[in-house]
């Protein structure tokens, strides 16, 4: 192609900016951001929460609500302006021109509809196509996003699909039209590694037979090193740095692409590191990076403060039994984390809480500090809670809104009768101190913390009743790259000085790797391989485990394209027919302490 | 279409338990209510063999047992007992009576649904204006406004003052039936609005909670207009809890129609009840009691039945 083709692009958007209206009068939220999109071509925003990426893909739709918000700049699609156009233009742009898929499949589609009406929307609004006509070309889609048995799933709703099929339905639905480009705002935040894998290769398909423009907003630079052509770079609602992605991995010109470059947790960074590593320290002012250090080993002859022997969690549905946990064992011990790594619904999160009592198990048995716990009653449960504690994803959501930080923190105390609130209260101080946040905030209410402050506080809440073990389930996952390195490294230095040991419930196979000294991978509810970190990254035998490491994303656009194509299937499902026993599994031992399931 | 239908029936069998523990506590109100039925029937001034006469009538001197098997399996061959002042079976009586109580029970919901919805919808659409305003304080001020209140207001304007409509009673079987409906237009107007206040702050508030969720913004994405994304998107989600609470102040209606019949002069359900409780007619008031327990009953079937239509994630 000439430079005398040269195209006009499909999207442009010049000097947006964005304010919502706050009771001290109108606040921009994004500032003059300028970029366009070329056909065939994708674009990454990529920034923090707060970044304002999401905003700016609203504005380009017009779904900002319109009291509340004023948007100025120019948006041309194909030369038009959307600011100028009407309402009644705006419609035929959204799901016609441009097709939108959104975060969070498990809520984006209406629960109350069928799947096919839902798709099938999109077709009888733009395209005046009949609903049976639009049936048709909707099972034509279903299977052009790869959905199984199309036809059949037509007149199913979306809580029978998991999120990965979700997913493919929202895409169909935004690809019911053929836009002419699709923004895809974090469509594959929510998703596991392996479904993440399957929804991009997917896109890049469809984007290559349709020739279509796509903006792809995300926070994870492997997935912007995966797909994006060019990439622009927000930071607190502006525009930092804009550019072909393999020049901004490169060299990063603006310090904030610097300190997110090195803040990025990336797998195959630990050497000959054989017990965990600090995450590197970010200079933010300069956006150089000093990596961190090798934390002190554990003591291998040390009885572990924890062990699981042949663990079952089951639960009973009308049409089935849940096999979410079936003959789980491992130990845990003093200042050692064991990490438990698998997808969504693989039982890691069950084994977690089993183990803290939240939920009863259904056979095998779990002793804490030499005593079992299988069968503790209500009194032995609150002596034991004392030397195990949890900590939850949600930093916004396992925080009690009315009650201040610092009662949140000395709650266990008093529950436990260990203290009086005086020193309760200086007990509260010192552990705010602790972890990072000052004591002067023990006063005040959850929303006045940012999630990694909030996530810190749950920290310092499950320190103290002086806890030996913790179960940290998805701790760091729902933070900010940066905000995640300061965290992981909190409970790291915690680690070490207290000598805790962390159950680390996690699918981020970067943090693993950083955090572990031993690692278990989970699938359908059992361990199909367990051992030490280096031995799990670096010699995985489980084709289960294979095929997770290489789904991780790359932060690094030259190694593109390496990952075979996945597999399109759903998981399978654990729920079982009544009469269904377990096979009783074996594992070979590969190496010292590295065990792998025998295939069945 | 097989999940419903099991569905359904777990849902029967259900709704049979509770009728039979309805039909046991009333039976035993009925005897543990202090003094003897037939003595506090007859007056003070009777004899113990006029009493004795009675009891024996009423089945009163039977075994406790006796009198509950033969309680249910009355009511089981549609058998209320027979009324002692009125004459005739307890069933008639309730059939004679029913007609105001249906009629007025339907106008009433059917003003109240037809206030509540659009005006709670609107008012969640339009959040934060004055009209969202207006509906919020007006529904606090008609959910505390006692409907008999609301009522006479009506009569004294329309009735004694306009003489638009008749300001009580309802009509024989020989009245014609536009007419006896006419006498229904002011009592059911009056608890429509009372009734509509609450709906329409559950309409407005299930509204709020689902136009804030993501389908909606997928709606909007999809290039939906606004009346398919509130009427269509939005509004199928919010009705499980608008049903909720119509399926209640139908409920709170029936049981509300001791007071309203008595204020409008309507010779309804609720008027049998308060003179029958006057006169001590014991197997009235236990006849009634059943009959609205039973609706009760059967509005809760119904709401949960609504619920499987509505909500394809409901199981029961």
């Amino acid at each position: 192609m000439t430079d005398t083709t040269k195209k006009t692009p499909v999207l442009s958007v010049e000097n947006l900016t964005t304010s919502f209206k706050t009771p001290e009068g109108w606040k921009a939220v994004i500032r003059n951001i300028s970029l366009h999109v070329d056909a065939g071509e994708t674009v990454a925003i990529v920034g923090e929460s707060g970044s304002g990426k999401s905003v700016t893909a609203l504005s380009t739709m017009r779904l900002l609500p319109a009291g509340r918000s004023r948007t100025e700049g120019r948006i041309l699609l194909d030369g038009t302006d959307l600011l100028k156009a009407s309402e009644a233009e705006m419609r035929k742009v959204r799901g016609g021109s441009i097709g939108m898929i959104f975060q969070e499949p498990m809520t984006s589609l209406n629960p109350v509809f069928t799947i096919g009406n839902q798709i099938a929307e999109a077709l009888v609004l733009h395209r005046g196509l009949s609903w049976s006509q639009a049936e048709v070309e909707t099972v034509r889609l279903m299977e052009r996003v790869r959905i199984p048995a199309a036809k059949a799933r037509l007149h199913e709703y979306p809580h029978k699909f998991s999120g990965g099929m979700r997913q493919r339905v929202m895409i169909a639905m935004a690809l019911a039209c053929r836009p002419k480009l699709l923004i895809a705002d974090e469509p594959t935040t929510a998703l596991d590694v392996t479904i993440q894998a399957e929804i991009l290769h997917l896109l890049r398909e469809l984007q290559r037979e349709e020739n279509m423009g796509v903006l792809f907003i995300t926070h994870d630079m492997g997935v912007v090193a995966e797909i994006a052509d060019r990439t622009v770079v927000m930071f607190r609602g502006d525009m930092v740095e804009t550019g072909k992605t393999d020049e901004i991995f490169a060299a990063p010109t603006a310090t904030y692409t610097k300190s997110l470059l090195a803040s990025i947790p990336r797998l195959g960074t630990m050497g000959s590191a054989v017990a965990p590593k600090r995450f590197p320290e970010v200079d933010a002012s300069t956006g150089t990076a000093t990596d961190g250090r090798e934390m002190n080993p554990v003591a291998s002859t040390v009885a572990p403060i924890l062990k699981v022997d042949n663990l079952a969690v089951r639960f009973d549905l009308p049409n089935g039994r849940v096999h979410a946990v079936e003959d789980v064992s491992f130990d845990l011990r003093p200042g050692e984390t064991l990490s438990l790594v698998g997808e969504s619904g693989c039982g890691k999160s069950t084994t977690g809480r089993a183990i803290i009592r939240l939920l009863n198990p259904s056979a095998g048995s779990i002793v804490i500090d030499g005593q079992d716990v299988t069968k503790a009653g209500t009194r032995e449960l609150r002596t034991m809670r004392r030397t195990s504690q949890m900590i939850f994803q949600d930093p916004f959501a396992s925080l009690n809104p009315r009650i201040t930080v610092g009662s949140a923190i000395a709650e266990p105390i008093l529950a436990h009768g260990l203290m009086g609130r005086k020193d309760a209260k200086a007990r509260v101080a010192e552990l705010l101190e602790q972890v990072g946040l000052s004591a002067a905030m023990a006063d005040r209410h959850p929303h006045e913390f940012s999630g990694g402050q909030r996530q810190r506080i749950s920290i310092a809440r499950a320190l103290a009743l002086n806890p030996k073990f913790i179960v940290a389930d998805e701790a760091v996952s729902a933070l900010d790259v940066s905000v995640k390195a300061q965290v992981s490294n909190l409970l790291l230095d915690l680690q070490e000085k207290r000598g805790l040991a962390y159950l680390f419930i996690s699918h981020d196979m970067a943090v693993v790797e950083r955090m572990s000294h031993r690692v278990a991978v989970m699938f359908l509810g059992e361990i199909v391989e367990i051992g030490p970190r280096a031995a799990i990254f670096d010699n995985p035998q489980h084709a289960y485990t294979q095929r997770l490491i290489s789904a991780v994303p790359i932060p690094d656009p030259s190694r593109r394209g390496q990952t075979p194509p996945p597999l399109t299937e759903e998981i399978k499902s654990p729920v079982r027919p009544f009469d269904y026993v377990a096979p009783k599994r074996s594992y070979r031992e590969v190496s010292p302490g590295h065990f792998v399931q025998d295939v069945a | 279409m097989a999940r419903i239908a099991q569905a359904l029936l777990k849902r029967l069998g259900g709704m049979a338990i509770v009728l039979a523990l309805v039909v046991t506590v009333v039976f035993i109100i009925v005897r543990v209510t202090p003094g003897d039925p037939a003595a506090v029937m007859l007056g003070s001034d009777a004899t113990p063999a006029d009493i004795a006469q009675l009891r024996e009538k009423m089945g009163l001197d039977a075994p406790l047992l006796l009198q509950y098997g033969q309680f249910v399996l009355g009511i089981l061959q549609g058998d209320l007992g027979q009324s002692i002042f009125l004459n005739q079976p307890v069933t008639t009586a309730l059939a004679a009576r029913a007609e105001p109580t249906f009629f007025l029970t339907l106008f009433s919901i059917l003003i109240a649904v037809a206030i509540a919805l659009p005006v709670g919808i609107l008012s969640a659409v339009k959040r934060g204006t004055i009209f969202d305003q207006i509906v919020v304080t007006l529904t606090m001020v008609a959910a505390s406004v006692p409907s008999f209140w609301l009522g006479l207001i009506l009569i004294q304007v329309f009735a004694v003052g306009q003489g638009w409509f008749p300001a009580s009673g309802y009509g024989g079987p020989e009245t014609p039936f536009l007419e006896r409906l006419h006498h229904l237009v002011l009592p059911a107007v009056a608890l429509g609005v009372v009734n509509s206040a609450l709906i329409t702050r559950f309409t407005r508030a299930a509204m709020l909670d689902v136009l804030g969720d993501d389908y909606v913004r997928t709606a909007r994405a999809k290039g939906a207009g606004e009346g398919r994304v509130i009427l269509k998107h939005a509004l199928k989600n919010a009705m499980i809890p608008i049903i909720t609470v119509i399926g209640l102040s139908i409920a709170m209606l029936v049981a509300g129609a001791v007071v309203t019949e008595t204020v409008f002069g309507l010779p309804g359900v609720g008027n049998l009840v308060v003179s029958a409780v006057l006169r001590r007619d014991y197997p009235v008031i236990q006849g009634a009691l059943l009959v609205v327990a039973a609706i009760y009953v059967l509005i809760n079937f119904i709401v949960d039945m609504l619920y499987i239509l509505v909500d394809p994630r409901v199981r029961l």
